[in-house]
C-alpha cells in the first residue's frame, strides 16, 4: 500500500485528551405537558448514552399545561453542557436550568418505607425514625410505614439504617429541586 | 371574506355562515345539510362546506396549500384513504405515486434540498410508516426539512394490535426533529402549521404527523398559518455582535487561516452562498467544504481547495491540519472530516458558526462559538471587516498560499489513465465536460446531481464541480444506498426542465430500482449514470486495505442487465465499456426525454484516493500510487 512519509510523524501531536472528572448535576426542565414529551427526553438520554440518576416529572402549571422535569444526571462538564443543549433544542422544551451551576439550590426527596418487625427491632426503628424526623404514616402490630423527606443522602442513610430493622419495601419520588433566593427558573416567554 | 382559503364555498348557506363566523372556529358542518350532501354526491370535485369547517383530510390538504406545497410524494393504504380521497377531489396539489415509501421520503428530500422548501410525503399506517423510517433518519442526519404524514388506525383501536397498527410516533421519535399523534381534529390545522414551521426553522429536519383514520373523517375547524401561534419554537438566528467582532479580529490577525464550510451554508440557500463568496474573496483566505457543503462556494475558484475529510483533497486536509485560524460556518466537525480528534488542526484557534447550539463544542472544543444563521453571521462579519477596514496580513498570506500551492502540486486526484478500460474518474470528467457544455449553451439547462453511496459518490464529490448551492444531493450523514434515484425524482418534479443526473453504483441503484416505474409514469427524464464496477466498491476497498483482501460478500453477484432492465420498465438503456465511445453515449444520454440508465462499465479494481483511514489524522492520508510519486518533492 502506498503511504505518505508523514505517517511517521503522528507522535508529534500529543496524547489522547485527559478525560475530565465526572460530576452530578441537577437540571430543571420546563416542558409543555403533551404526549410524548417524557419519551423524547428519556429517549435523548438513552440514545446519546447519557446517565440519568433521577428523574421526576409532574404538571406544575395546569392552565398553561406546563410540567417541570427535574433530572439528576452525571457526566463530564462537556457532557453536561451537551445534555443542556440537546434538551434545549427539543420543540416542547421551554427552558433548561442547570441548578448546580447557576445557583445554590435545595434538593428534596420523599420516600415511603415499610418496616416489618417485632419487639426490639420495632422500638429501634421508631427511635431511628425519630432522629431522622421521619413520620409514621401507617402502623400495624407488626409493621410501620415511614415517610421521610430530605436530601438524597439523608434518605439513603435512613434506608441503610432501616435495612437490618426489617425494611421490606421502599418507594421514592426522586429529586425535586429549586434554587434559593428570589430568582427562579423563569420562563422564556 | 378576506382569508386565503382557496376552496370556496359553493352554496349560499355555506358562504353566509362562513361570513358570520369569520375568524372564529366554527364547528357546524355545512356539509351535512341535505343540500350540501346532494351537491357532494352529484359533483365530487366540488367541495361544499363552510370554509372554516372541513374534514380532517380536507384540513390536511388546505394546510398544505396554505403552506405553499404543490407536490407530495406518497403511497396509499387503508389508513390514509380519506386523505387520498381528498387529494382526488382537488387540483392544487400534485401527488406523485412512488413505488416504495422509503423513496417517498428521499424524493421529498431531493425536492426540499433543490428548492429550499419543505418536502412532503404521505404514507399509510404500519408497513407504510416503518418503510419511511430510513428516509426520516436520512433527513435528520443531513438536516433536510421534510414533513411526513402517516395514517394510523382509528383512535379507538390504538393500542389493540389492530390491523396494520404500529406505534409510529414511538418508532419515529428518535429519527424526527418532532412528531405528533393528532387525536382530536380540533388540533389538526395548527399541528400541521407548527410542523411546517419546525421542519424549516432553526436547524431543519424531518417532522412526522400520525393521523388516525377517524380524525381524517371527522369534521373540524380550520385556521390558517397566519392565525396560528407558532411562538413556542423560535430558535435564535441573529448572532451576538460582540462575538462576531472578536471572530473578525481573529481572522484579521491570522497567518494561516482557512474557511471550513458545510451544509449549514447550503441550508440557507443562494443568499448565504453569495455572502460567503463575497467574504472569502474579500479576505483572500483559502476555503474547503464538506461533502454536504459543496456548492456553497464556486468550486472552480482558485481559493477553493476542494472537499476535505476522509476522501478530501491533500491540500484541503493539510491546510486544515496546519491552519492557525479555522472559520467553520455551518459544518459539524463530523468524524469523516476530523479524523483522529486529538490530532485535528492541533495548532489552530477555531471559530464555529452554527444555528444549533448543540453542534458547538460537541465533537471539537472551539475558542469561539457563535449561534446564528449562516446568512446573518456572514452579513455581520462582512460589515465588521469593511467597517474596520481590515486587511489580511499580506506577507503571511503569500507564504500560506505558497505552501498550499505545494500541496496542490501533489495532484492528489491523479489516476492512471487507460485507453482500454473506462476509469470511473475519467467517466466523471467526461460527464462534467458534457454538463459544462450544456450549461454554457444559450438556454442551457440547469444541472442537478444526486448520488447513491459508495466510491462513485466520493468520486463525484472529487471530480464534479458545483458552483451553486442546492444543486448537489447526496446522503452524507446516514450514507443511505438507494437515496440518489428517488432524490433525483424529487428534484426533477421540482425542476421539470432541468437536467438531473443520479451518479450511481451498481449495488446502490438496486436498492430503489422500483422507482423506474415512478419515473416512467410521470415522464421524468432522470439520467442514471451507473459507474458499474461489479463490486460494492467501497466495501471492497476497506476489505482490501484493512481486512487482508478477504472480499467477504462484496462482489455484486448476478447483476441484472441494466439495459434490458431499463427497457423492461419502459425507459432507455445504454451500455458503454470503451473509453472512446464514452462521449457519444453521454451526449445521447443528455438528449433522451425519458428515464435513462447508462451502464458505464468501469475498471473494477480502482480505489478511491486520497483516503484517511478511520481514526487517523489528516496528515496520515493515503494517496494513490500515482500521486505518491510527487510526494518526495513535498514538505
Ligand atoms: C461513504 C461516505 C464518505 C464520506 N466522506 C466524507 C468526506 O471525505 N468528507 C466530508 O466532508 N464528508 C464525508 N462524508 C459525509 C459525512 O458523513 C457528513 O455527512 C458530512 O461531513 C457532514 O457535513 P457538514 O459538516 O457540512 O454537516 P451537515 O450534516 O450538513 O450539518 C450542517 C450543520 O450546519 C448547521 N446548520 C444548519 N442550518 C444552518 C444555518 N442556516 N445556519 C448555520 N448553521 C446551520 C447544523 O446545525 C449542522 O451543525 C461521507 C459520507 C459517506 C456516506
Ligand atoms: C443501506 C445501506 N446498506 C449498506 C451500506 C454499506 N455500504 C456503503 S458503500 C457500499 C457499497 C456500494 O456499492 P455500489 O453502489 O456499487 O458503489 P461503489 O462503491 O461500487 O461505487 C455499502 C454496501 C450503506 N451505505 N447503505
Ligand atoms: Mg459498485
Amino acid at each position: 500500500m502506498a503511504r505518505t512519509s508523514q505517517q511517521d510523524r503522528k507522535s508529534v501531536y500529543g496524547a489522547a485528551p485527559v478525560q475530565d472528572p465526572v460530576s452530578s448535576h441537577t437540571l430543571a426542565v420546563i416542558v409543555d405537558n403533551e404526549p410524548g414529551v417524557l419519551a423524547r427526553v428519556i429517549g435523548l438520554f438513552s440514545g446519546r448514552g447519557y446517565n440519568i440518576e433521577s428523574l421526576t416529572v409532574a404538571e406544575t402549571d395546569h392552565t398553561a399545561r406546563k410540567s417541570r422535569i427535574t433530572i439528576v444526571c452525571s457526566g463530564t462538564v462537556h457532557v453536561i453542557e451537551q445534555i443542556h443543549h440537546q434538551l434545549s433544542r427539543l420543540v416542547p422544551v421551554h427552558k433548561v436550568s442547570n441548578l448546580t451551576l447557576e445557583s445554590t439550590h435545595l434538593e428534596r426527596e420523599l420516600a415511603l418505607l415499610k418496616v416489618v418487625g417485632k419487639k426490639d427491632k420495632r422500638i429501634e426503628a421508631l427511635r431511628v425514625a425519630d432522629i431522622f424526623r421521619a413520620r409514621v404514616v401507617d402502623s400495624t402490630l407488626e409493621s410501620f410505614v415511614f415517610e421521610i423527606t430530605g436530601t438524597t443522602e439523608k434518605v439513603n442513610a435512613f434506608i441503610d439504617l432501616m435495612r437490618p430493622l426489617g425494611l421490606t419495601e421502599i418507594s421514592r419520588t426522586g429529586v425535586a429541586a429549586i434554587s434559593r433566593g428570589k430568582e427562579g427558573v423563569y420562563e422564556a416567554a | 371574506m378576506a382569508t386565503k382559503t382557496t376552496l370556496k364555498p359553493k352554496n349560499k348557506a355555506g358562504a353566509k355562515s362562513a361570513a358570520k363566523s369569520a375568524g372564529k372556529p366554527q364547528m357546524k358542518l355545512v356539509k351535512s345539510t341535505p343540500e350540501a350532501k346532494k351537491a357532494k354526491s352529484t359533483s365530487a370535485s366540488q367541495w361544499v362546506y363552510d370554509k372554516k369547517t372541513l374534514t380532517g383530510a380536507e384540513i390536511v390538504i388546505q394546510a398544505l396549500v396554505d403552506n405553499g406545497v404543490d407536490t407530495i410524494f406518497g403511497y396509499p393504504g387503508g389508513a390514509v384513504l380519506p386523505i387520498y380521497d381528498a387529494i382526488f377531489q382537488q387540483k392544487k396539489i400534485k401527488h406523485v405515486l412512488v413505488r416504495h415509501e422509503q423513496a417517498a421520503l428521499h424524493a421529498a428530500e431531493g425536492y426540499a434540498r433543490s428548492t429550499g422548501k419543505v418536502g412532503c410525503a404521505l404514507v399509510t399506517s404500519g408497513p407504510g410508516a416503518t418503510n419511511a423510517v430510513t428516509g426520516l433518519t436520512d433527513a435528520l442526519l443531513d438536516s433536510i426539512p421534510v414533513l411526513c404524514f402517516s395514517g394510523q388506525v382509528p383512535t379507538f383501536l390504538i393500542g389493540t394490535d389492530a390491523f396494520q397498527e404500529a406505534d409510529t410516533t414511538g418508532i419515529t421519535r428518535q429519527c424526527t426533529k418532532q412528531n405528533y399523534l393528532v387525536k382530536d381534529v380540533k388540533d389538526l390545522a395548527k399541528t400541521v402549521h407548527e410542523a411546517f414551521h419546525v421542519a424549516k426553522s432553526g436547524r431543519p429536519g424531518p417532522v412526522l404527523i400520525d393521523l388516525p383514520k377517524d380524525v381524517q373523517f371527522a369534521p373540524g375547524p380550520y385556521q390558517s398559518p397566519e392565525e396560528t401561534d407558532l411562538s413556542r419554537y423560535c430558535p435564535r438566528t441573529m448572532p451576538d455582535i460582540s462575538l462576531i467582532e472578536d471572530a473578525v479580529e481573529m481572522m484579521a490577525n491570522a497567518k494561516k487561516p482557512v474557511f471550513y464550510t458545510g451544509g449549514g451554508v447550503v441550508n440557507s440557500g443562494t443568499e448565504a452562498a453569495e455572502l460567503l463568496t463575497e467574504f472569502v474573496q474579500m479576505t483572500g483566505f483559502p476555503i474547503t467544504s464538506t461533502l454536504m457543503g459543496l456548492g456553497g462556494y464556486p468550486m472552480r475558484d482558485k481559493q477553493h481547495l476542494g472537499m476535505l475529510g476522509m476522501h478530501g483533497t491533500f491540500e484541503a486536509n493539510w491546510a486544515m491540519h496546519d491552519c492557525d485560524v479555522m472559520i467553520n460556518i455551518g459544518a459539524r466537525f463530523d468524524d469523516r472530516v476530523t479524523g483522529r480528534l486529538d490530532a485535528f488542526a492541533p495548532n489552530s484557534k477555531k471559530i464555529h458558526i452554527d444555528i444549533d447550539p448543540s453542534s458547538i463544542n460537541k465533537n471539537v472544543r472551539v475558542e469561539l462559538g457563535i449561534v446564528a444563521d449562516s446568512v446573518e453571521a456572514l452579513r455581520a462579519m462582512i460589515a465588521v471587516w469593511k467597517k474596520r477596514k481590515y486587511k489580511a496580513d499580506a506577507a503571511a498570506m503569500k507564504a500560506w498560499w505558497a505552501q498550499i500551492e505545494k500541496w496542490r502540486a501533489v495532484k492528489c486526484l491523479n489516476y492512471q489513465k487507460s485507453a482500454k478500460t473506462i476509469k470511473p474518474q475519467y467517466a466523471l470528467e467526461r460527464l462534467q465536460a458534457a454538463l459544462d457544455k450544456e450549461m454554457s449553451k444559450k438556454n442551457g439547462r440547469d444541472v442537478f446531481i444526486s448520488t447513491e453511496v459508495g466510491q462513485h459518490q466520493m468520486w463525484a464529490a472529487q471530480f464534479l464541480k458545483f458552483d451553486k448551492p442546492n444543486h448537489w444531493m447526496t446522503s452524507g450523514g446516514l450514507g443511505t444506498m438507494g437515496y440518489g434515484f428517488p432524490a433525483a425524482i424529487g428534484v426533477q418534479m421540482a425542476h421539470p426542465d432541468a437536467l438531473v443526473v443520479d451518479v450511481a453504483g451498481d449495488a446502490s441503484i438496486l436498492m430503489n430500482i422500483q422507482e423506474m416505474s415512478t419515473a416512467v409514469q410521470y415522464r421524468l427524464p432522470v439520467k442514471i449514470f451507473i459507474l458499474n464496477n461489479q463490486w460494492m466498491g467501497m466495501v471492497k476497498q476497506w476489505q482490501e486495505l484493512l481486512h487482508g483482501e478477504r472480499y467477504s460478500n462484496s462482489y455484486t453477484e448476478s447483476l441484472p442487465d441494466f439495459v434490458k432492465l431499463a427497457e423492461a420498465y419502459g425507459g432507455i438503456g445504454m451500455r458503454v465499456s470503451d473509453p472512446a465511445e464514452l462521449d457519444d453515449v453521454i451526449a445521447k444520454m443528455m438528449k433522451t426525454d425519458c428515464v435513462t440508465i447508462v451502464d458505464v462499465c468501469v475498471d473494477p479494481s480502482e480505489n478511491c484516493f486520497p483516503m484517511i483511514p478511520s481514526g487517523k489524522a489528516h496528515n496520515e492520508m493515503i494517496l494513490s500510487a500515482d500521486a505518491e510519486k510527487f510526494d518526495k518533492t513535498l514538505v
